[in-house]
């Protein structure tokens, strides 16, 4: 069964007096362990559609089913629930809690999760490790490179053992060579049965997903593989 | 909530400066109001226990001239006014709740009283053999008065510890002589109040209502008085009662039968008996003491109050400030009431920590007071604990507007703002 299923989904923004659609009747099916990628102009609706399909936003109208639930009409806390669960994010800028160390950090998902202190720091030293940041637990993020600190956000995204990893630009703020080792690990992760949506407008980062959509204007297009978007780069 | 209480530390200790004028408001209230409590109850239980408790259950009944103690010091035998009598002194021992009555002579500003060269300037009373028991006086060294020294007319004198400091330099006055008017008395005895009731001199007001005893006094027997002083003159009555409730009661009564009684046309004169216990004047005292305090006690909530709302404006700058992070926790998903929890959390830590260090700084301060103006404190353990939890408190009532803020808020919203 899809493990996510949107529905005729459309998102309005009210802008000065007139509602603009941006997101206009989407339909998007995910199977479990797919790995796909988005991409799109900028303001075409990418962060829109994550933060509908990441529960950190309701749309307009349209049905949307997590793992068979729909999803409408869900309570703040209920949603908050479903993010803790289900649902992994990155963000092009990290958001790293500044004061909390690298174990701490990746942790945090688990606290809310209320996952008992001992339970937590395990958990989070394994994703470390996966991620390949075992020697740099103690670090705070003011000491570690961009690259390791978008890896400690991973590692904090799939520290809960979520069905789907969202990734907004995961390698915006990146260079080539850390944007690269975010996306063996993306590979890794895919490969061990993960289900990733990741958003890029860079066709070299969103080559290596398995399936590629693009977003124009609030709809949504499929292609089949990344092979004709490394194409367009000849 | 442990972790909660750590972040909280953690926030503030990462602004210290910020954290601590914060706190200032907070502070100064509770410093103030643990120091407002902390003298009044020193001051109280001080009056209780040296007006009013251990045992001093004393009125003196003297006589008054137009509503004010006529002082033979100053003035003549006063004219219409006879001696007590030992019958009318039995009479006022059979008043309801009177155990025992002395009469006594008294000279407040004692003049002409020398130690070889030193001059008195304490109290010179002429006492009967009931006086010392009326009072709780007790020997401490040589011998008190014997019935002899009455009968003989002994030239004979009793004196008290400040008078052995103020005339005998501290040396044992027992067979010394003191030279009163003219005439020279033999000191036979040391006398001091007994264990059960002790006053101490702390303040200005203990001084003023101890003045009598403060630089000494010296004590004959009233056989003798005339020879320093005059003849004729209406002794004073100290009455000692059961406890502390008929004192006021039994005080004025013998100040209307002494009236009556020794008044020779008591409605024409302007002479007149009248009781003075210390319970009215302790309770005076104290009632003095706190309607004061209750005004700077109201200040002092002021200030409180203006802390609270110091504290929820950086609350609420700091909501402001950490929409970033409360954005990303929203999003992995942490429920509101966690968000609201630590805001709440970490305001009532910050005014906790203000109202601990007013705590300390207050009692600090009273202890500065007490050692510079001599009034006594008492620290008070349910003022602190309820300085304490009332500052917890304020933090959370003034935390709960930027915590709700907080937890509201929309987590795209606060994760789009960098
Ligand atoms: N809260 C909002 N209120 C009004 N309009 C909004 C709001 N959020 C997004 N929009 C509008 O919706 C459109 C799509 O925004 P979105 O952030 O999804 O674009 P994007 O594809 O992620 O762009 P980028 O590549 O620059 O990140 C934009 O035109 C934007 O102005
Ligand atoms: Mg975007």
């Amino acid at each position: 069964m899809a493990i996510l299923k949107l529905t005729d989904i459309c998102k309005d923004y009210q802008q000065g007096r007139e509602p603009v659609r941006v997101l206009k009747n989407i339909n998007l099916t995910v199977e479990r362990g797919e790995y796909l990628a988005i991409m799109g102009p900028s303001g075409s609706g990418k962060t829109t559609l994550m933060n509908l399909i990441g529960c950190l936003d309701v749309p307009t109208s349209g049905t949307y089913e997590l793992d068979g639930k729909n999803l409408k009409d869900l309570s703040d806390d209920a949603l908050a629930e479903i993010r803790n669960k289900h649902i992994g994010f990155v963000f092009q800028s990290f958001h790293l809690m500044p004061k909390l160390d690298a174990r701490d950090n990746v942790a945090l998902p688990l606290l809310y999760g209320d996952v008992p202190l001992k339970e937590r720091r395990e958990r989070a030293e394994e994703a470390l490790k996966a991620v390949g940041l075992e020697d740099r637990m103690d670090f705070l993020p003011n000491q570690l490179s961009g690259g390791q600190c978008q890896r400690i956000a991973i590692a904090r995204a799939m520290v809960g053992k979520p069905d789907i990893l969202l990734a907004d630009e995961p390698t915006g703020a990146l260079d080539t060579k850390s944007g690269n080792q975010i996306m063996e690990i993306f590979r890794k992760l895919s490969d061990e049965g993960m289900t990733i949506i990741m958003i890029t407008h860079e066709p070299a980062i969103a080559a290596c997903a398995d399936k590629i959509y693009h977003i124009l204007d609030g709809e949504l297009r499929t292609e089949d593989t990344g092979k004709e978007a490394a194409h367009e780069e000849d | 909530m442990i972790e909660n209480i750590r972040l909280a530390f953690q926030g503030i200790w990462g602004h210290k400066l910020r954290s601590v004028l914060t706190m200032l408001g907070i502070i100064i209230g509770i410093a103030a109001i643990i120091t407002i409590v902390s003298t009044i109850k020193g001051t109280n239980e001080q009056i209780k226990e040296n007006l009013i408790g251990a045992g001093n259950n004393v009125v003196t009944v003297q006589l008054n001239q137009g509503g004010y103690p006529y002082d033979m010091t100053w003035n003549g035998i006063p004219q219409g006014v006879r001696l007590i009598t030992e019958d009318t002194r039995r009479e006022l021992e059979q008043i309801d709740g009177v155990e025992q009555v002395s009469l006594y002579h008294a000279r407040n500003y004692a003049d002409s009283v020398y130690y070889l060269n030193t001059q008195f300037n304490g109290e010179v009373f002429g006492i009967d053999e009931n006086y010392l028991e009326v009072y709780g006086l007790q020997v401490k060294s040589g011998r008190g008065f014997t019935e002899a020294d009455y009968t003989d007319f002994r030239k004979v004198a009793l004196v008290d510890g400040n008078t052995v400091t103020n005339l005998f330099g501290g040396d044992s006055p027992v067979g010394k002589c003191v030279e009163i008017k003219g005439d020279v008395f033999t000191v036979v005895g040391v006398v001091a109040l007994s264990e059960e009731f002790a006053p101490t001199i702390h303040s200005i007001n203990d001084y003023w209502l101890y003045a009598d005893r403060s630089s000494g006094a010296i004590y004959l027997p009233d056989a003798v008085w005339p020879t320093a002083y005059r003849f004729d003159e209406p002794q004073n009555v100290a009455i000692k009662v059961a406890n502390t409730d008929v004192m006021a009661s039994a005080g004025q009564e013998a100040a209307e039968r002494l009236t009556e009684k020794q008044i020779i046309s008591p409605d024409s004169s302007d002479f007149d008996y009248r009781s003075q216990d210390m319970l009215e004047q302790a309770q005076q005292l104290q009632s003095m003491s706190e309607s004061t305090n209750m005004q700077l006690i109201w200040i002092a909530g002021i200030s409180l109050l203006v802390g609270g709302i110091g504290v929820m404006n950086i609350m609420l700058v700091s909501v402001t400030e950490r929409t970033g992070e409360i954005g990303l926790k929203k999003a992995i998903g942490a429920k509101k009431k966690r968000i609201l929890l630590q805001f709440l959390t970490e305001a009532a830590v910050l005014t906790s920590l203000g109202g601990i260090i007013g705590v300390v700084s207050g009692i600090g301060l009273a202890q500065l007071i007490s050692a510079m103006m001599q009034i006594p404190v008492a620290i008070d353990v349910t003022a602190i604990l309820i300085s304490v939890v009332f500052s917890t408190l304020i933090g959370v009532v003034f935390g709960l507007l930027p915590a709700t803020q907080a937890a509201n808020l929309n987590p795209i919203e606060a994760l789009r703002r960098d």
